[in-house]
């Protein structure tokens, strides 16, 4: 971990650099059996996993590595015990007598530390640069933004690593994606990682780590370039990250589990010593024009259907061969005109929160915007905090009263309407302005529900307009 | 739950032979496969009923799933970047309560193709032509046997033989039984904690 030369004195990408140091041996498979420094559960992907371990009577073998929370299915409204709804009530049950069982830290609401799981890891200082981290949930990539080697794994995996801190993984690719130029007023993040899915295409990434650099990317702040990552996996990566620099030292300054003062320096020179060496030699490398990127919306029905504000949305005959059978596919489910323009799409419902943009600068954004106006009448907007850290941040700036004086409405912290597992649902075909991070079919609850994927501004804005607007438009 | 319990005898992967359906489409993603909502449960008893229960409804009985020819089918046939999104291991969970044993595909998502080693179901690939006409002969015969080879990598049908792709360690994983990976992690031994020592965080 501290030194940056590999046995051969090659230069290494941090990938490189942190997968050297986790690998406990190479298996017959060829795979890596490789160590997880920091492992999150949560309630959803983790009580089958439990389960399997009971099943084979075997302990959790580093439970202070294991930390939990619960996200999914916790309403935003009211979250009293028990919860109202049975089957929630049991998941969240079962997750306590798990950790109490095996003698894991659970940031549950009474601890005042709960939230969105790649929300509250970073916000703890639970995330740093040089770990690996696995968590039963695919935008686990989140926390690459930290220069840490993040994977989403399944609830088997999640079974392995609570009873060997492993997982089998075969070896990636390393892709460098340099964001070049400086970004448009009004166009943020997550307008930044919808265009590299674009350009990449939502099964890109496949057999890649990302690794997000150039000029835009190192001007980000922590919490932009943990959206940035987030949404690695809607690329097709198996995961992403950000070279750690000063931002990253600083963010992580006086957190809860980073080292106090008179070690923070010391391990803040190692975690800068982790950034990929100069002349690391990538299996790719591709650069994309920050300064011509615009707000982006999703039009259709994955990640990768998405456009600039300004542009219309793709005719059948428009688009290569294989991609044909999809848009047509999407525009029926979607309902929307082939060639139309995206802007003045009406919407029925606003949705601000998720682990891709539930963040205090991303209610800040959405604030700013808030302020211009009131919901149209007959739109239903929610912000939904990533935290109990973020809404009590928020509240100390009023920023829910700004929300609360736009016609938002102000809720608990949770995943809330970005998978709609808890109460917060879109109904029938209502088209959605959403912050998250996927506008799969019936994503948001309602099987025939429609999602377009924005900025938090632009969501603002949209619930403001009650059709979709270029926010830039706005100032 | 787990096959390779109290160190019992190896399941040994080496080929998959039944009918097989068809399910044609692109980005196939793992909410469509399992919506959101059927995963509030503390177990995965209930996953095969809800498979693609939303498509199936939308479908009024025309989906694949719900198809009379398809019916008893145990390899299921698809598109490209088949299981993409959530990394939710109630998808494949789903399919094999459904009944499915393997998946032929142009491609597919890669948590999705792992949670599916971990569970002892073959994802294997086809190129873009070969699908085509594997597709196409089995929605012309649904009752046909289909056999995927792992040790010949191969995909035997009316269609032919098909060369077909799938990873060497994830072959050797199925082949040798070693698919159900906590043995395999746990087998390290001190080899972890010796690991875990030179990590200064841990």
């Amino acid at each position: 971990m501290t030194s940056n030369a590999s046995p051969s004195g090659a230069p290494r990408s941090l990938f490189q650099k942190v997968w050297d140091a986790h690998r406990v041996r190479e298996l017959p498979s060829g795979q890596t059996q490789l160590l997880i420094g920091t492992h999150l559960i949560h309630e959803v992907t983790s009580p089958q996993a439990f389960a399997m371990l009971r099943e084979l009577g075997l302990p959790v073998r580093f439970p202070a590595r294991t930390f939990a929370t619960v996200d999914h299915i916790i309403p935003t409204d009211d979250q009293s015990r028990p919860l109202a709804d049975d089957l929630a009530e049991a998941m969240m049950s079962e997750l306590e007598r798990n950790c109490r069982d095996y003698g894991i830290q659970f940031f549950g609401p009474e601890t005042g530390a709960q939230g969105i799981v790649h929300v509250i890891g970073p916000e703890l200082g639970l995330t740093q640069p040089g770990m690996t981290i696995a968590c039963g949930d695919s935008h686990t990539s989140t926390h690459g933004a930290f220069g840490a080697i993040a994977f989403g794994i399944g609830t088997s995996q999640v079974r392995d690593v609570l009873a060997s801190q492993c997982i089998a993984i075969a070896p990636l690719k390393v892709r460098r994606i340099e964001v070049t130029g400086k970004l448009a007023p009004g166009v943020y993040a997550k307008d930044v990682i919808l265009a590299i899915i674009r350009r990449l295409g939502v099964n890109g990434g496949v057999g890649h780590a990302y690794e997000y650099a150039g000029p835009v990317i190192d001007a980000m702040s922590m919490e932009e370039r943990m959206t940035v990552c987030n949404m690695s996996i809607e690329g097709g990566a198996r995961c992403g990250y950000v070279n750690p620099d000063r931002t990253t030292v600083e963010y992580l300054r006086g957190r809860r589990y980073t080292p106090d003062d008179a070690g923070f320096e010391a391990k803040a020179k190692a975690w800068l010593a982790l950034a990929s060496d100069p002349g690391t030699v990538y299996d790719d490398v591709v650069r994309i024009d920050g300064s011509k990127i615009e707000p982006s919306i999703t039009w259709g029905i994955h990640p990768g259907h998405n456009l600039g504000v300004s542009e219309s949305i793709p005719t059948p005959n428009g688009v290569p061969d294989d991609e044909r059978a999809g848009v047509e596919e999407a525009l029926e489910y979607m309902d929307f005109a082939a060639g139309a323009s995206i802007e003045g799409t009406p919407i029925d419902v606003a949705f601000i929160g998720s682990c891709t943009n539930g963040r205090i600068s991303d209610l800040r954004e959405a604030a700013k915007v808030a302020k211009t106006g009131h919901v149209k009448a007959g739109v239903r907007a929610l912000v939904v905090p990533g935290s109990m850290a973020v809404r009590e941040q928020a509240e100390k700036e009023g920023l829910h009263e700004i929300f609360r004086a736009a016609g938002f409405e102000w809720r608990e912290p949770g995943c809330s309407m970005c998978l709609a597992m808890n109460p917060d649902k879109l109904k029938g075909r209502e088209v959605c302005a959403s912050s998250s991070n996927r506008n799969f079919k019936g994503r948001q609850g309602s099987p025939s529900g429609r999602t377009l994927l924005m900025s938090p501004a632009m969501v603002a804005a949209a619930a403001i307009a009650g059709k979709v607007v270029d926010v830039r438009k706005l100032s | 739950m787990s096959p390779n319990k109290n160190d019992e005898v190896l399941v040994r992967i080496a080929e998959i032979e039944g009918s097989a359906c068809v399910l044609r489409g692109d980005d196939v993603d793992t909410d469509r496969i399992i919506p959101a909502r059927f995963m509030k449960v503390v177990t995965f008893d209930d996953m095969g009923r809800h498979a693609f229960e939303d498509a199936r409804k939308a479908a009024k009985g025309k989906h694949p799933l719900d198809d009379p020819r398809y019916s008893g089918a145990e390899i299921l046939v698809v598109g490209n970047n088949f299981g993409c999104g959530s990394s939710r291991e109630h998808a494949p969970q789903a399919l094999m309560r459904f009944g499915f044993k393997a998946f032929v595909g142009g491609s597919f998502a890669e948590i999705f193709a792992g949670n599916c080693t971990s569970l002892g179901l073959p994802c294997v690939t086809l190129p873009a032509d070969a699908l085509a006409k594997l597709m196409d002969a089995v929605e012309l015969d649904p009752q046909q046997r289909v056999r995927i080879d792992l040790v010949a990598r191969t995909i035997r049908s009316r269609a032919g033989v098909m060369p077909a792709g799938i990873p060497d360690g994830v072959r050797m994983q199925l082949t040798e039984g070693t698919w159900d990976a906590t043995r395999v992690l746990l087998d390290a031994g001190d080899a972890i904690e010796r690991t875990a020592a030179t990590i200064p965080y841990f």
